[in-house]
């Protein structure tokens, strides 16, 4: 994990998503099951990442971190944008065109409870890629899996054991294990370690990072602990309804975010250090996400932003530079968060519209 | 005050694989108006620890003693158990859509709670206090929510309908079962907010269990961090993250990722935790401590004090004054494990080093 540069416009760039957007139909009940609205899970969304570095994707429950990711591996088509990989559009491709880019592109899932067939033994979750593919068969198929085993720290031995017979630590390193095994050029991390205890947790994160180094992989790290995020990643992507809110450089984002939602997020991460959690001014959000079929008007943050004005709830804004910022860190946002401002202040001094013009 | 003293407690559990050695011989106090953080990874026992506290382990083999307002609870049968739990001691359980029943309004739910321990409460002025708690705890428009479903209820809300629950016959203490894991971070610090708030009104006692260190640097005054069923060790907050003394505590705060280290290896603990089982012999963190010594394979460490005013105790060999982050005391470890660590101890360090290599082999 060396220092970022991810300047999209030098850096060798691995995938590229241009104004992506994935709506769900929502039906009616009944016999006609008439489309009657939409859930707008990821809504004009725009990122790259580049070659053998890490995009952190941060964001609450429905914000379209999972649905992105699942867009980018080809799991479901996109209802609009474009997603390249390696200079290439794979968007929407045929199943069969689809083939070859697949084995570049895997993932690894939250829980490695419900991910690995519980049936089927060690040697055989990780074999099936090769058995897909065709790239290895028989003594040389088992070689290549022990090979594997050894790689992320299991005990080879161990290749005709069940998923029962491991830990949650080492389940995952079986997940691991198998997304490594047709050597893909980008791994999509879906919450990796949100599910194992915290002294695990650690155990694979190093995995993670020293297979980056070997292999040069690059990974889509989706996380909901911003700590993780921030020593995983070089670059950030804060995700709110369905939009990017701020993305940017790792150090730029978290040293001096912009967003006032992501100013509010880093605020309420607990840290483990009871001094910096008493000095700390804590941004309370009021209320909860709201529905994505039902987006607010203008700036989706609106409802809920400590700084809203009129013109938030009336337009969208576009997500630029901001005065003062890399040139690689941008903000959706009409008024950013200046350096110093105490944002735990103004949410009293200007209640939010929107919300108090309801009756 | 102390609130609650539990001496000694012991739990264990039957089962056709062998005896589950949950909770063995753990005990600590809370007193009034304070909290109590419960550290611990999955299979520690904590949350085993405070449900026989209310009686909520039937078939369990309980031994040991929990003197709670001069009675001891665990003594208790079941009637009178049900007088204790909800009016003098509340939970708070880690997911609030499976505590509340889906099929009753919540309103319904929280005047049931009332009327079941007061009959003379009439169910109009029951709603009304449910109206008042919902509003206590921040819901919105409280007069109509109160005769809304749980699932209209978001997550946040629906936690906050089971704080307002638990807070409805003004408990002595309440114990929160992991209550913000399952929430979203922004909600989560609605939710902490709001504890914090209820405790300073109320003056409520609050056991909080958890895994996560950041909600405990919060919101406790005191941590108890457990290991394999046992008390590893037991400060005030500021000793546990800035002098811990126990190798399980330390090896916890390295190994969470933090600002100060990004981008450098994390030193996470090898190995993971024991079957409850199969326990290790001696110290149960031997096989995956830096620091083990030939004496942690065959003795069990009790807690003792390590600091002068005996509020700080740890159950390691280390010596008493080997705590905290320092160099000076990193030196005094190495020191210890050179003089007391012979072939066995070394034995199963290299194992431990083998695997925690392992996991980076080329």
């Amino acid at each position: 994990m060396s220092t970022a540069d991810p300047d999209p416009a030098t850096d060798d760039v691995l995938v590229k998503v241009d104004n992506l957007v994935k709506y769900f139909p929502v039906r009616s009940a009944g016999l006609i099951r008439r489309t009657v609205g939409q859930v707008q899970a990821v809504d004009d969304v725009s990122l790259s990442i580049p070659r053998g570095k890490t995009l952190g994707l941060v964001g609450e429950t429905g914000s379209g971190k999972s649905t992105l990711a699942r867009c980018v591996a080809g799991l479901i088509p996109v209802t609009s944008g474009r997603v390249t990989f390696n200079g290439r559009d794979i968007t929407n491709l045929s199943r069969r065109a689809m083939r070859p880019v697949r084995r570049e592109i895997q993932m690894i899932f939250q829980d490695p409870y419900s991910s690995l067939n519980p049936r089927r033994r060690v040697g055989a979750i990780i074999g099936d890629p090769f058995t897909i593919y065709k790239t290895a068969t028989g003594a040389e198929r088992k070689r290549q899996v022990q090979e594997l085993m050894e790689r992320v720290g299991l005990n080879p031995e161990h290749y005709n054991r069940f998923p029962a017979e491991f830990s949650g630590g080492q389940r995952q390193r079986i997940g691991v294990a198998r997304a490594l095994a047709l050597r893909p050029q980008l791994i999509i991390c879906d919450e990796p370690v949100s599910a194992l205890d915290v002294s695990i947790q650690a155990q694979v994160l190093n995995l993670l990072a020293d297979l980056q180094q070997d292999y040069g992989l690059s990974y889509l790290f989706i996380a909901h602990d911003l700590e993780v995020v921030r020593h995983v990643s070089d670059s950030v992507a804060v995700m709110y309804l369905g939009r990017i809110g701020e993305s940017g450089p790792i150090e730029s984002v978290y040293g001096s975010p912009r967003h006032p939602y992501t100013v509010a997020l880093l605020s309420a991460a607990p840290a483990a250090d009871p001094d910096a959690a008493a000095s700390r001014q804590r941004i309370i959000l009021t209320g909860d996400v709201p529905s994505p079929i039902d987006p607010p008007s203008g700036c989706r943050f609106h409802p809920r932003c400590p700084k809203a004005q009129p013109l938030c709830a009336d337009q969208d804004p576009p997500l630029e530079v901001k005065a003062g910022d890399v040139p690689t860190h941008l903000t959706a946002c009409h008024f950013p968060v200046e350096a110093g401002e105490n944002l735990a202040t103004a949410s009293a001094a200007t209640p939010a519209p929107g919300r108090s013009e309801v009756p | 005050m102390t609130l609650l003293e539990v001496t000694d407690l012991t739990v264990s559990f039957h089962t056709a694989d062998g005896v589950v050695r949950a909770v063995r011989g753990v005990s600590f106090g809370v007193e009034a108006g304070r909290t109590l953080g419960i550290v611990g990874e999955s299979g520690s026992g904590k949350t085993v620890l405070t449900q026989t506290l209310l009686g909520l382990t039937p078939g369990a083999d309980v031994s040991g003693r929990a003197m709670f307002e001069g009675t001891d609870l665990l003594a208790l049968d079941e009637h009178q158990m049900r007088a204790v739990r909800g009016a003098r001691i509340s939970v708070i359980f880690q997911d609030p859509l499976t505590s509340l029943h889906p099929l009753y309004r919540v309103g319904w739910q929280i005047v049931e709670m009332i009327r079941a321990h007061d009959k003379s409460v009439s169910k109009k002025e029951a709603t009304e206090r449910a109206v008042d708690l919902l509003r206590r705890v921040g819901i919105p428009r409280p007069e109509q929510r109160v005769n809304d479903y749980p699932h209209q209820f978001s997550g946040g809300m629906r936690q906050r309908a089971m704080i307002a629950m638990a807070l409805s016959l003004s408990p002595q203490l309440i114990i929160a079962d992991e209550p913000t894991t399952a929430l979203d971070a922004t909600v989560q610090a609605q939710i902490i907010d709001l504890l914090l708030r209820l405790q300073q009104d109320s003056g409520t006692a609050l056991i909080m269990i958890t895994h996560d260190l950041g909600v405990v640097a919060d919101i406790a005054d005191d941590v108890m961090v457990m290991y394999a069923g046992r008390a590893a060790e037991k400060a005030p907050k500021r000793d546990i993250f800035y002098s811990p003394h126990h190798p399980y505590t330390k090896g916890l705060l390295e190994s969470i990722p933090s600002s100060s280290a990004a981008g450098s290896r994390l030193r996470p603990i090898p190995g993971s935790p024991p079957s409850l089982i199969n326990l290790p012999s001696g110290c149960k963190f031997h096989p995956r401590c830096g620091y083990v010594l030939d004496r942690c394979l065959t003795e069990e460490p009790g807690l003792r004090p390590v600091s002068p005013d005996g509020y700080h105790s740890s159950a390691c060999w280390l010596p008493l004054q080997a705590a905290g982050l320092s160099e000076r005391a990193e030196e005094l470890r190495a020191e210890t494990v050179r003089e007391g660590r012979g072939e066995a101890a070394a034995e199963v360090f290299d194992a431990e080093t083998a695997e925690a290599e392992g996991s980076v082999a080329g």
